[in-house]
């Protein structure tokens, strides 16, 4: 972000920025894909899938979207109101495990199990 | 540069772009987003709100399934295709992925050529984008109707496991192929634009009455990279979760 007040002329960068992080991307979406293929299970599953994800997110918006040039009043007013929705995904999480426990001991008591 | 009032930075360039730089931006009594277009800056503040509209999608989601007592349908199994001989696990969006992808790819380039003020190279490369993005879409008409005659899903019940899993698949992916079709329908006309050479001669728009320039290619290029984003969430989420 050092050059990042310097673009008066708008966002142009090398060409090979691009196919650089291009190549990146086709690598990580095939790295994703063999989580699945090679029926990686559990924990370690979960864990490289949001490894893959974050980082093809990461790599689209600083490059592709030239987020990485911008300057920090725009990063900031982009960047951070999303942050909100993981306490909304925490909240939410706390809600379904309760819907799940009273699923569980409701449904049974009315077939009579 | 003919046109640069709009990015001019009258003189706050000299700003550093650290934490105090961020506050003089924010407290300067001018406008916020020193160097970046209007039309762009609005871009921006579209995605975030979109940007929400498909969390909330996705934590729906993820919601109905840690709150179902029913499995949830098999994803690699489903969207599984065979050419022949085995069923491939997920085959077909896997090809979706890097279709998506590539269209990206091409999109930044032409971004970049519009920059350079390369009419006939920007205008091919926004047709070729807009390209990979239909055949995107069609392919994805192609697994809707795989599912629904093929499959039996709907959005009240399949016959794999908890009923939610139709509602969601057509509400998330649905939104987003939505996304994806505006978005062809924005590339093409765009094109046009382009290869008339309307960003070069400053005709006037026949909507806003404004002068095209070529940073409006950028700012389709933050919507088609956005649509690409989202597509990243919804393969991690919804298909290999």
């Amino acid at each position: 972000m050092a050059d990042g007040n310097t673009h008066v002329e708008g966002q142009q960068h090398p060409l090979g920025v691009y196919i650089k992080i291009w190549g990146w991307l086709f690598v990580l979406s095939a790295c994703s894909y063999a989580v699945d293929y090679f029926h990686v299970q559990s924990y370690l599953r979960w864990t490289l899938i949001l490894v893959f994800m974050m980082l093809k997110a990461g790599l689209i918006v600083a490059f592709f979207m030239h987020m990485r040039w911008e300057r920090l009043a725009l990063v900031y007013a982009i960047m951070l109101p999303p942050a909100a929705v993981l306490v909304f995904v925490a909240i939410m999480m706390f809600e379904s495990d309760n819907t799940l426990m009273l699923r569980k001991t409701f449904f049974s008591v009315l077939s009579g199990t | 540069m003919a046109e640069t009032t709009l990015t001019d930075t009258g003189g706050h360039s000299a700003q550093p772009n650290n934490m105090s730089g961020f506050v003089s931006d924010w407290s300067s009594d001018q406008r916020t987003f020193k160097n970046v277009p209007w039309g762009k800056a609005m871009m921006w503040v579209f995605l975030l709100s979109d940007t929400f509209i498909f969390s909330c999608f996705l934590l729906s989601y993820m919601t109905v399934r840690m709150s179902s007592t029913v499995a949830w349908p098999p994803a690699t199994e489903i969207f599984a295709l065979s050419f022949g001989g085995d069923p491939i696990p997920m085959v077909l969006i896997a090809i979706m992925t890097f279709i998506l992808i590539t269209s990206s790819g091409t999109m930044v380039l032409a971004v970049n050529y519009g920059y350079r003020k390369d009419r006939k190279k920007t205008a091919l490369l926004l047709i070729v984008t807009a390209l990979f993005g239909a055949s995107f879409v069609g392919l994805q008409a192609f697994e809707w109707t795989k599912l629904i005659v093929d499959e039996g899903i709907r959005p009240w019940g399949n016959s794999m496991g908890a009923p939610q899993f139709g509602a969601v698949f057509f509400m998330v992916t649905g939104f987003h192929g939505f996304h994806v079709s505006v978005g062809v329908l924005f590339l093409i006309l765009m094109a046009r634009k382009v290869w008339r050479g309307d960003y070069d001669t400053g005709k006037r728009g026949f909507f806003t009455s404004k002068k095209g320039k070529y940073e409006d290619v950028e700012t389709m290029g933050l919507y088609w990279h956005f649509v690409d984003l989202v597509w990243v969430f919804i393969f991690a989420f919804f298909y290999l979760w």
